[in-house]
């Protein structure tokens, strides 16, 4: 099967990726002004003598720089990112800790802004300069230029103050008691801000590319034989163009993942969503340094993860590519 | 064109690509619309700060007053009393440097590469493109993060670390432009009388090259403005300098109290980035008459 062969690969080429951002890491630590064990165990003293001397030398930073680096791999393969002085916790905990409510809201927000750009540009592809196409145009231009963290502060204060009707802060009502139902009603009713917010920059641009994308198809010499066989009109915008025009939709999605959780990180922020973003956030304003490099790290992990279910995505979208068949 | 019968000079060079694209642009609504837009916050920051120089670090007023209900302060102050307006001027240009400055930096690393990538192919092309996907997968606001909290946030820094997160989509764009046009006659013929390769590359691919490379720059404008205005939201930009974000920042927690305080400055930042993708629309628009209708 040549689906294999490309996950293969492209697992291969992420472990690459992964090392990379240690080295990266490595090096960032070793670059910035101050002793690295600064970094490693917060500058705010308080560490004794005897833990600064522990962390050296199981750090082995007395060493030469190419052993450091092997030290460092070596922990980081064995799962030890080294451990947070705020939370004082490893970090990896941390991380598994607060990979779920990111993973969702990013999944949430996935699916909303790809399945409502594609519809806003199928939709705006019909009359590409009626009313319903500019509305959606300016709609994207307002999507792409507002800062998402500005976006999420503006539906706060308005779902706060003048209708109540969505949480606008964390994850869960503590005090609510109930089944496993009630606490995922109660999870989704907190996700939909959230979700909502990081979706419009993503649908905006969604759908300005899907209805390109649609024009495109449109015009093509398959689907003008589809009309000509008198394919009924829904079947060839549905089941003809919007196949073949989805395809860049998704690459671009897989491309995107990347700055899709840096949009996590400040929808977090904004809506205390108690995820990898708030954890960023707070790392960021206690300077807990072994947390913001270990994010890197993560981030990168879900980015390798992302980038396989794409290709999966892409498989099914398009059969050329799992029987190997090159286009036409 | 004008309705003489018999063509005057005037309208041959009124026929240039260059005047038709202006032409064009000039008669795109939202294009000038950007181009208005961006001028008045040009104006406000840099005539601004002349007319109304008030230190927006200064306590001026009660705090939490709200917009239009005292003279002394005309947009009303944050929860310690200074002045939203001020804030508003000195602000934007910080946000506006800062971006600019980060844009220029973005594009020329993005060119340098882009450009040594698509001229010399081989193995200059693979390392270069293996790095360029090294940047584009990463997170660029988490790796931005992790650069300016270890190296102090200072304008410079927070300058250089959207730069140096920011180049990628710049770099293949380049990249494609160059591989294309390298193939071309005119660039074979500069060969052919022994013109250098740095010659080749800055003086007849790279003029060629620009126009998409020009209307990319407004993306890149833009999107820097916008990382400017994250990072010091998330409390990562210079702390001793007024921007947008930071106002932003300092008042989200009391963004129930006073929505003027988040709502101004951020209603600043979006203006100033619609304005400069409207203009990269038109640009593009104009410059390439096959995509018009779309």
């Amino acid at each position: 099967m040549r689906i294999v062969s490309i996950v293969a690969e492209r697992l291969a080429y992420g472990i690459g990726l992964l090392v990379a951002v240690l080295v990266l890491n490595f090096f960032l630590i070793r670059l910035a002004p101050g002793d690295p064990v600064q970094f490693l165990i917060g500058e705010m003293g308080g560490a004794s003598e005897q833990f600064v001397r522990e962390i050296r030398a199981s750090y082995g930073l007395d060493r030469p720089l190419l052993e450091q680096l092997g030290i460092y791999l070596l922990k980081a393969a064995q799962g030890d990112l080294g451990r947070s002085f705020y939370y004082n916790s490893p970090v990896l905990d941390l991380f598994l800790s607060r990979a779920g409510p990111t993973i969702l809201l990013i999944a949430t927000a996935t699916v909303v802004s790809l399945v409502a750009g594609t519809v806003l540009g199928v939709l705006s592809s019909r009359r590409p300069d009626g009313l319903f196409s500019t509305v959606v145009t300016v709609f994207s231009l307002i999507g792409y230029a507002a800062p998402v963290f500005w976006t999420g502060l503006l539906l706060v204060i308005l779902f706060a103050s003048y209708l109540p009707i969505f949480p606008v802060q964390g994850m869960r009502n503590l005090a609510l008691q109930g089944n496993a139902l009630t606490v995922a009603l109660d999870i989704a009713h907190h996700l939909v801000l959230p979700a909502l917010t990081l979706s419009i920059i993503y649908m905006a641009q969604y759908s300005r590319l899907a209805r390109a994308s649609m024009l495109e198809v449109l015009g093509s010499d398959y689907v003008r034989t589809a009309r000509a066989k008198g394919v009924s009109e829904t079947n060839v915008v549905f089941k003809h163009a919007l196949r073949n025009a989805i395809l860049p939709v998704i690459t671009i999605t897989g491309l995107h993942f990347g700055q899709l959780l840096s949009g996590a990180v400040l929808v977090e922020a904004v809506f205390n969503w108690p995820g990898l973003g708030t954890l960023a956030y707070d790392s960021i304003l206690r300077r807990d340094y072994p947390t913001i490099l270990g994010l890197l790290f993560f981030a990168a992990i879900m980015v390798v993860i992302a980038n396989v279910l794409t290709d999966l995505c892409y498989a099914w979208a398009d059969p050329r590519i799992k029987t190997g068949r090159q286009s036409a | 064109m004008t309705n003489t019968a018999i063509p005057s000079e005037n309208d041959i060079v009124a026929s240039s690509p260059t005047r038709e694209a202006l032409h064009m642009f000039l008669r795109n609504r939202a294009a000038v619309l950007g181009v208005i837009l961006l001028s008045a916050v040009l104006l406000l920051t840099i005539v601004g700060r002349i007319v109304y120089a008030v230190d927006p670090f200064d306590i001026v007023g009660a705090p939490f007053t709200a917009p239009w209900t005292d003279k002394s302060v005309p947009l009303g102050t944050d929860h310690l009393g200074r002045n939203i307006l001020a804030g508003l001027i000195s602000g934007g240009l910080a946000t506006l440097t800062v971006g600019g400055a980060a844009a220029l930096l973005t594009l020329g690393i993005g060119l340098l590469v882009g450009a040594l990538a698509g001229y010399f192919g081989g193995w200059v092309d693979e390392m270069l493109m293996r790095l360029t996907e090294f940047f584009q997968v990463l997170p660029s606001l988490i790796l931005a993060m992790v650069l300016v909290s270890l190296f102090s946030p200072t304008l410079t820094t927070v300058t250089i670390a959207i730069g140096l997160v920011s180049w990628p989509t710049t770099a293949r764009l380049t990249r494609a432009e160059f591989l294309k046009l390298k193939q071309l006659e005119y660039v074979k013929s500069a060969r052919a009388i022994a013109c250098s390769d740095a010659y080749i590359i800055t003086r007849i691919i790279l003029p060629n090259a620009l126009p998409p490379l020009v209307i990319s720059a407004t993306l890149v404008i833009g999107a820097a403005i916008l990382f400017e205005a994250g990072l010091s939201f998330l409390g990562l930009g210079d702390p001793n300098i007024m921007s947008w974000g930071l106002m932003i920042g300092t008042g989200r927690p009391y963004a129930l109290d006073a929505w003027w305080v988040i709502a101004l400055p951020g209603f600043a930042i979006f203006l100033t980035v619609l304005a400069v993708s409207l203009i990269g629309d038109g640009l593009n628009d104009a410059f390439n008459p096959k995509l018009r209708d779309r």
